[in-house]
């Protein structure tokens, strides 16, 4: 069991140190309104590569049909600016639904 | 907006944030029981996923670190996997800094909230008053409803099935896609690197470790072009 607990100690630390990066720099090093507007583009640019694999890939392969589905139902509730609970529980609700019809 | 009570705007805020805030934690709240399920069935004892998730905290690097413990794949490897996973972190860090504050203790402890769905719901509202709420409420209560959904799945065991019947892996793409699209909608620039990103994410997920492909999205920054203001003017 201590190799798992050094797994989990190790995972731990380096995240908190990964996440303390923004807090920790922040007011001490002036950061540049540049670099400052590029941080935030990046924060988007990552959500966006987050939501695209997650929604299209699992494990390194195509996540099959009925979750890019779901997203896809998602997107178009939220482009024709349903609320945040429709995008959600539509998404959820049409991938459900197409497993439970047997698409994968 | 769509409410029909009179209150103030303050406590309307609140409680659309609450709302909104909600469904994550809902959604979260099950991912989280499967995770400590499939933990537990997978033959790992009940404390190490809840201590995981309590001291690591983030999803998709906790199911990727007990994936590989459990395939067999060695401590070092689940470490680096689930590490690697998380170097996001860093830049989502330093895009939510100004909105935790500067106070010693809400560095610390916001620093661990920091989570993909926290620093998308921040950074999607108007104003800053705002965003540090929105940061703090949907934090404090993702991690609460994390933890105590994986102690649930921890103790439940493997009887809960398979949950992707109920479509939550749809969920949380869409829960980004409702977050950034205002974004996308309103800012061209940011809408370019983004779809490039995506585009060079999906494009080399089969080839490389998970984890790498997101980060590489990051080259998708290279068409941010600066403003036309004349140069030296942003001084």
């Amino acid at each position: 069991m201590n190799a798992t607990v050094a797994v989990i100690l190790a995972l731990a630390v380096g995240t908190y140190a990964f996440r303390l990066v923004g807090p920790v720099l922040h007011g001490r090093v002036t950061i540049p309104p540049r670099v400052q507007e590029l941080a935030s583009a990046g924060a988007v640019v990552l959500l966006v590569a987050l939501l695209a694999t997650g929604a299209l890939t699992e494990s390194g392969g195509f996540a099959g049909w009925a979750r890019p589905a779901g997203v896809l139902a998602g997107a178009v509730l939220a482009w024709r600016r349903a609320s945040f609970v429709v995008v959600v529980l539509g998404a959820a609700a049409t991938t459900a639904l197409l497993r439970l019809a047997g698409l994968s | 907006m769509r409410s029909s009570h009179r209150t103030t705007p303050g406590s309307a805020a609140d409680r659309s944030l609450l709302r909104d805030s909600s469904l994550v934690w809902l959604a979260s709240g099950v991912v989280g029981i499967s995770f400590g399920a499939v933990s537990v069935a997978g033959g790992l004892p009940m404390w190490v996923p809840v201590l995981m998730s309590l001291v690591v905290y983030a999803g998709s690097a906790q199911f990727s670190a007990v994936g590989v413990l459990l395939a067999g794949g060695g401590p070092v490897a689940a470490a680096a996997t689930g590490l690697l996973l998380n170097t996001r972190t860093a830049a989502f860090s330093l895009a939510v800094a100004d909105i935790i504050g500067t106070a010693p203790a809400a560095r610390l402890l916001g620093a661990h909230l920091v989570t993909d769905e926290t620093v998308a719901f921040a950074l999607a509202q108007s104003d800053p008053v705002r965003q540090r709420r929105a940061f703090w409420i949907s934090g404090l209560g993702l991690f609460a409803v994390w933890n105590v959904g994986v102690l649930a799945g921890a103790a439940a065991g493997s009887a809960l099935g398979d949950t992707a019947r109920y479509g939550l892996d749809a969920a949380f793409p869409a829960v980004l896609v409702a977050l950034v699209l205002p974004t996308l909608r309103a800012d061209a620039a940011v809408r370019r690197c983004a779809l490039l990103g995506a585009a060079l994410a999906l494009a080399v997920t089969p080839a490389v470790p998970a984890g790498v492909p997101v980060l590489l999205a990051l080259a998708g920054l290279f068409l941010h072009r600066r403003p036309t203001t004349p140069r030296g003017a942003a001084a």
